[in-house]
This record gives C-alpha cells, sequence and structure tokens, in this order.
C-alpha cells in the first residue's frame, strides 16, 4: 500500500488521531501523545489564557501542531477575538472555531460558525469548523474557505458514539473536504468504524480523559483509528454496507 | 433545636437597641418584604414564581426506596426523579448516588478542579440579617479598603499564584457605591485572568457596567427560597427585598455577564427544599438562557464573631454530600463549588465526586491577606465575615488535588 498522507491546511501527516488536550492532568499529555502517535493537539486558547505552575504549551511535544480552539466563543466576532489571541501566543494558523451558545450541551452553533469561517479565513487562518452535522452548512463552510469540517458524532463528553452516523455519511459522500468526525467518540470501537466510513480523521478527547489508563486507551485509539483506515482504503467497508453483489448479474440479459 | 441568632452589642444605644428589639420581636414593625424599594428594576419573569410552585408542592417523605432506585436508571434525570435524589429515602443509596455523580462529573469535567480565591473588600453592611456577621447590628470592626489597598491585597494574591479571584462587598450601597466596585474590577482585571462579583444585587444597567469593568460572573445567595422564613431572618435593609434577590441573576444575564451562581445558606430552613428550589432556579434559568454558565454552591452556616453557636442544624456531612450527588446528577453540566466553610476531608472527598470548583489562600476579612500569606503584622483590618474550617494556602491546594490525580485548573477562561 502505499504511503497514506492526511493532508491538512498544507501541511502533512500520517497520524489521523487529534487528541484533545483539556479535562486531563498535564503531566499525562505528553504520555498521551506518545502513545496516540497523535501528530495534532487540540488546545483551548482559554486554558492557555494563564500566568505561571501550568502553561499547558510546556508539555505539548514541539514536533505535534497545535490545534488552538475557540471554546468559550458565544458569537463569530468573540471567535475570531480568541482566535486572533491564539495567533498572539504563538500557537500558529491552525483555528479550531467552536461556537456554542448553549452551556448545557455544548452543541455547536452553525450560523455563526459559517460566519467566523469566513472571517478568519480571510485573516489567513487555516479554519477547522466544529459543526453539527448538517450537509448545508457543511457546503457553505466549503464555500467559506474551510480547510476541513468537523462534524460531531454524538454530544461532547457523552461517549455515545456515531449517534449522528447517516448524517456524517452524507457529508463525506458529497464534501470535498476531510471529514474530521468530532465529540462523542467514546471507545475505540466507534474510531474505527468512523474510519471505515470515509471519515479522514478522529477527534477525541472525554473518552481518552476518564479512562482508566489514560495512555494506554491513547495508544487502544491509535489502533483502531489505523484499522478503520485500512479497512476503508481497502474498500470492504463500504461494499458490505451497501449491500453484497448477486452470485448472477443482474444486467446479464442485455445483448448490446 | 433552632438557631438562636439575636445577640445584643454593649456598644448600641438606647435608641439603636429599641429598633432592634421591635423587629426582632414585632413582625408587624417590619416592611413587607415582598414590595419592591424605590429604585429597583422590574423585569419580567415568571421563574420564581415556577421555582416557589414546585418547592411548596414538594413533599419529600413519599419518596421510596424504589423512587430512588428508578431515578437512578433513568439515563436523565427528570425533576420528579431529582427530588427523590433528595429525599431522606435516598440517603441510604448515598454511594450509589456517588458513583453516578462521579460518572457525569467526569463526562462534563474530566478530571478538572478549578481553583479560586475570595476577595472581601469592605464589610460595611445596611442590612440586620441575624446569622452573618456583617449585619449592621453586629459589633465588629468595619472597613472599607482604599483603591490603593485593594491593589496591595491583588498584589499578594496574584503573586501567591491565583488567577480568578471572586470580590465581595457587605451590603451598602452608600458605604460601596457600584462605582466603588467598578473601579475595584477594573484593577482585578490587571492583576487577575477571570473576575467575579458577590456583592448586594444591583439593577440590569449597574451589572452592565460592572461586566464592562471586567467581572464577567456574579453570585448572589437566596439564604432561603422560603418566602416565610426569609421574612424572619433578614429585618431590615435592601436585601429584605426578596422577588428582588431572586431576579438577581436574571438582571447580571440581561447585563452581560457570563455566568451566574446561585446558592441558598444550608441550615436557615428546610434544607431539602431550599436544595431543590436552588437547583430548579438554575433549571430554569438555563432554559431560558441557556448560553448562560451555571454554577451551583452549597454553604453551610458558621459560627460567626459575637455568636459562636450558630451551626447548621441538620445537614450533616451525609446530608450535604446527598445534595450535592443529587445535585450533579440532575444538573450534570452546572459548576459546583465548595467553600472553605467546609473542611479539609470533606472538600477532598467531594472534588472527586461532584464538586468541580474549591477556594483556597481564602480570608474572609479585610485587608489581612499579606499578615495572611506571608505573616507580616497588618494594623486596621476588618473583621471576618464568619469562620472558615479550611486554611490550605494554594499551594497545598494545589499539591492536594494533584495527589489525587486530579488536575488544578487556575484560569478557564478569556475575556472577549
Amino acid at each position: 500500500m502505499e504511503r497514506d498522507i492526511f493532508v491538512l491546511g498544507g501541511k502533512e501527516f500520517t497520524s489521523r488521531f487529534i487528541l484533545g488536550s483539556g479535562k486531563y492532568s498535564m503531566e499525562l499529555i505528553k504520555a498521551a501523545v506518545e502513545n496516540a502517535g497523535a501528530e495534532i493537539i487540540t488546545l483551548a486558547v482559554r486554558r492557555t489564557n494563564t500566568k505561571k505552575n501550568e502553561n499547558i504549551l510546556d508539555y505539548i511535544p514541539e514536533h505535534v501542531t497545535l490545534l488552538p480552539n475557540t471554546s468559550g466563543a458565544r458569537t463569530a466576532d468573540e471567535a475570531v477575538r480568541i482566535a486572533r489571541m491564539a495567533r498572539e501566543i504563538g500557537c500558529g494558523n491552525f483555528v479550531k472555531v467552536e461556537i456554542m451558545k448553549d452551556s448545557k450541551y455544548l452543541l455547536p452553533d452553525n450560523l455563526e460558525t459559517v460566519k467566523a469561517t469566513e472571517m478568519l479565513v480571510k485573516e489567513g487562518f487555516v479554519v477547522l469548523p466544529y459543526m453539527y452535522p448538517d450537509l448545508y452548512t457543511a457546503r457553505a463552510l466549503v464555500d467559506a474557505g474551510a480547510a476541513a469540517v468537523m462534524p460531531l458524532a454524538s454530544p461532547i463528553g457523552s461517549n455515545k458514539g456515531l449517534a449522528t452516523r447517516e448524517f456524517i455519511q452524507i457529508i463525506i459522500d458529497e464534501i470535498d473536504l476531510p471529514v474530521i468526525v468530532d465529540a462523542g467518540i467514546g471507545k475505540p470501537s466507534q474510531a474505527c468504524e468512523a474510519m471505515e466510513m470515509g471519515a479522514a480523521a478522529i477527534m477525541a478527547n472525554t473518552a481518552i480523559a476518564t479512562a482508566g489508563d489514560i495512555p494506554a486507551m491513547a495508544g487502544a485509539f491509535k489502533h483502531a483509528i489505523e484499522a478503520g483506515r485500512a479497512a476503508y482504503l481497502s474498500g470492504l467497508g463500504r461494499v458490505l454496507e451497501r449491500g453484497a453483489s448477486a452470485s448472477d448479474p443482474l444486467t446479464g440479459f442485455l445483448r448490446d | 433545636m433552632e438557631n438562636s441568632f439575636f445577640v445584643d452589642s454593649d456598644k448600641l444605644g438606647e435608641a439603636a437597641l429599641k429598633k432592634k428589639h421591635r423587629l426582632e420581636r414585632e413582625p408587624g414593625s417590619r416592611s413587607n418584604h415582598m414590595e419592591y424599594m424605590e429604585g429597583m428594576e422590574r423585569i419580567s419573569s415568571d421563574i420564581m414564581d415556577k421555582v416557589l410552585s414546585e418547592m411548596h408542592g414538594y413533599d419529600y417523605e413519599r419518596y421510596t426506596g424504589e423512587d430512588v432506585w428508578r431515578a437512578l436508571q433513568h439515563e436523565v434525570c427528570s425533576i420528579e426523579d431529582f427530588k427523590a435524589l433528595l429525599s431522606p429515602a435516598a440517603l441510604p443509596y448515598l454511594e450509589e448516588l456517588a458513583k453516578r455523580a462521579k460518572i457525569e462529573t467526569g463526562k462534563h469535567f474530566g478530571n478538572t478542579v478549578y481553583i479560586f480565591t475570595p476577595l472581601y473588600i469592605a464589610n460595611y453592611c445596611e442590612n440586620y440579617c441575624v446569622y452573618c456577621g456583617f449585619n449592621c447590628y453586629n459589633d465588629i470592626a468595619r472597613k472599607k479598603l482604599t483603591e490603593e489597598e485593594i491593589e496591595k491585597e491583588m498584589k499578594v494574591i496574584a503573586d501567591s499564584g491565583i488567577e480568578e479571584i471572586l470580590m465581595l462587598t457587605g451590603e451598602s450601597r452608600s458605604m460601596s457605591d457600584v462605582r466603588y466596585i467598578g473601579e475595584a474590577c477594573k484593577l482585578a482585571a490587571k492583576y487577575f485572568r477571570n473576575v467575579g462579583l458577590e456583592i448586594y444585587p444591583v439593577n440590569s444597567d449597574e451589572y452592565r457596567y460592572l461586566h464592562e469593568c471586567g467581572a464577567d460572573y456574579v453570585t448572589v445567595f437566596q439564604e432561603t427560597y422560603d418566602s416565610d422564613k426569609y421574612e424572619t431572618l433578614h429585618l431590615l435593609g435592601h436585601k429584605r427585598v426578596f422577588p428582588y434577590r431572586f431576579d438577581a441573576q436574571e438582571r447580571a444575564i440581561l447585563g452581560g455577564m457570563r455566568g451566574v451562581g446561585i446558592s441558598a445558606l444550608l441550615g436557615l430552613a428546610d434544607f431539602r427544599k431550599d436544595a431543590l428550589a436552588s437547583a430548579l432556579h438554575v433549571y430554569y434559568l438555563q432554559r431560558k438562557y441557556p448560553h448562560v454558565e451555571y454554577s451551583l454552591s452549597c454553604p453551610r452556616l458558621r459560627p460567626i464573631i459575637n455568636n459562636d453557636h450558630i451551626n447548621p442544624m441538620d445537614v450533616h456531612e451525609r446530608q450535604l454530600c446527598q445534595i450535592l450527588c443529587a445535585y450533579r446528577i440532575f444538573l450534570p453540566y452546572v459548576g459546583i463549588t465548595v467553600s472553605s466553610r467546609e473542611q479539609q476531608h470533606f472538600r477532598d472527598g467531594i472534588v472527586k465526586i461532584a464538586a468541580t470548583k474549591v477556594s483556597a489562600g481564602v480570608s474572609t476579612g479585610i485587608g489581612d491577606h499579606e499578615s495572611k500569606y506571608t505573616g507580616t503584622e497588618e494594623e486596621g483590618t476588618g473583621d471576618e465575615q464568619f469562620e472558615i474550617s479550611d486554611a490550605r494556602s494554594l499551594g497545598e491546594m494545589y499539591q492536594d488535588i494533584s495527589g489525587e490525580g486530579l488536575q488544578p485548573v487556575l484560569n478557564d477562561y478569556v475575556y472577549v
């Protein structure tokens, strides 16, 4: 098999596992990154907005690409301001847009997300928007210049897996950008399933953070994502999913 | 046995003493606690009616172990389930409640525990709340910090590593007006990443002003949601007006604050009803203002200067733990703060189950941080609001939380 490269915002990655950094102790972040083989790690700008003692940036290995998120933003304008802060503190040009106006479910506001994506792309950011899996929004994000789309699998932190499976599949089928499945992935098997469906990468945080052995779970996800990716590339997953072939050809009666 | 709150200072003049006694003994001499005073903003809201009607109808004795078991099986905790979890029937299931609460806390907060410290900038008060050390008839050393003194306190606290501050005042509009508090917010925004307020309730335009000065979180304790009981405890001053206080969080939200905190002071009235009302206050506010961040506290009554008999009555640690677990299961997304009113062993235990925020390096006095943090003598400090039970510094708290495999977080906020 050819080397499978994941291109995102002009950068090349071999890992398709994006690791979240919130919710667990920072000593474990390094171990988790290593075991996960992760090359991209997300971090909340509001968590890095700190003075001493616990600066999260100190715990992230240098070769890893930072993906700051705009968590805490309730509108497009606020997301833009937080993204600028991220750039100022040296987090680079990548930004994951997260805009929530619901503190209970933390569901993303698609409308504001499209607006923020347009504004941030104009400012030269590589924008990865977190979204509710809606086809029209995904298309609007393509038009706005997003580098990928990040539809949620189920409510964040719920560990419920691919509750939005059918809608994510539609986006994978219809959108030419990488589709990174984000939020709600609770087990390696669910990550594997999303990869079989054709997702470009998986983002997980709570599933790792709440595991008994954080670095070991990070490793389990790595293998599951690789297995799912290999299955997708081999073509099997989609064929089985969409029906097996008949033993006699249905079109055998055709003569010219 | 009920708490006995009334204490007469021998420094009170005859007229003051006479007025105090009349307020205490003659309910007819007190103002109508449901009537707004001049200058108090009225907003259109049905949340108080909803909360109070649920609370009045709550008969916790009718719940059984079966109801509790069923509530624990439900994936989403309904109001009815929550009522069962708060009932006496749930006490034998405390370990089960704790297990479920821990799972919910983990889903929403992972292993994080936030640390903050309170800063009292003035203890003048125009209210007579019979259980509070700051009450206007209590003979204590009063103090209002100047801007220079506030800045000095903030430097000491900031040097200790604290990044989130909760600024408090006694409730005196004349001694600590909104402008004064606003200036304190501007200073706080220089030294800290996250600024919260726990001051007397104000109008929405005043909350907006304070927000623009740098504050983004407002906590107001309703003390008790039993308005009849409330009337017998808050005998004089603005705080006497029950509905104005109830709507404070909503006015703060209308004024643009990002988050609001809610609480009853457990031990004043029927704690199960107060716990129900506190959580429903959050629940209904969240439905109306889903974008806002909510938090709950769970203070229990503590002894005060000149009255060391005050105690939390029938709210023992098991009951407090039950309430906190029930809060967490019913409102999994809500921040839960446990203050230094509680002892170290309780705070260490509860952060593993349900609490997400604790205070450290606490003083409830005025202008005494340098002496408390560095041991140097300070003169002319103001007396404390209540006695604390956990005097751990930020460093000690940070160590202890890390030692439990949890992640202490000093800031998770950005002002936008």
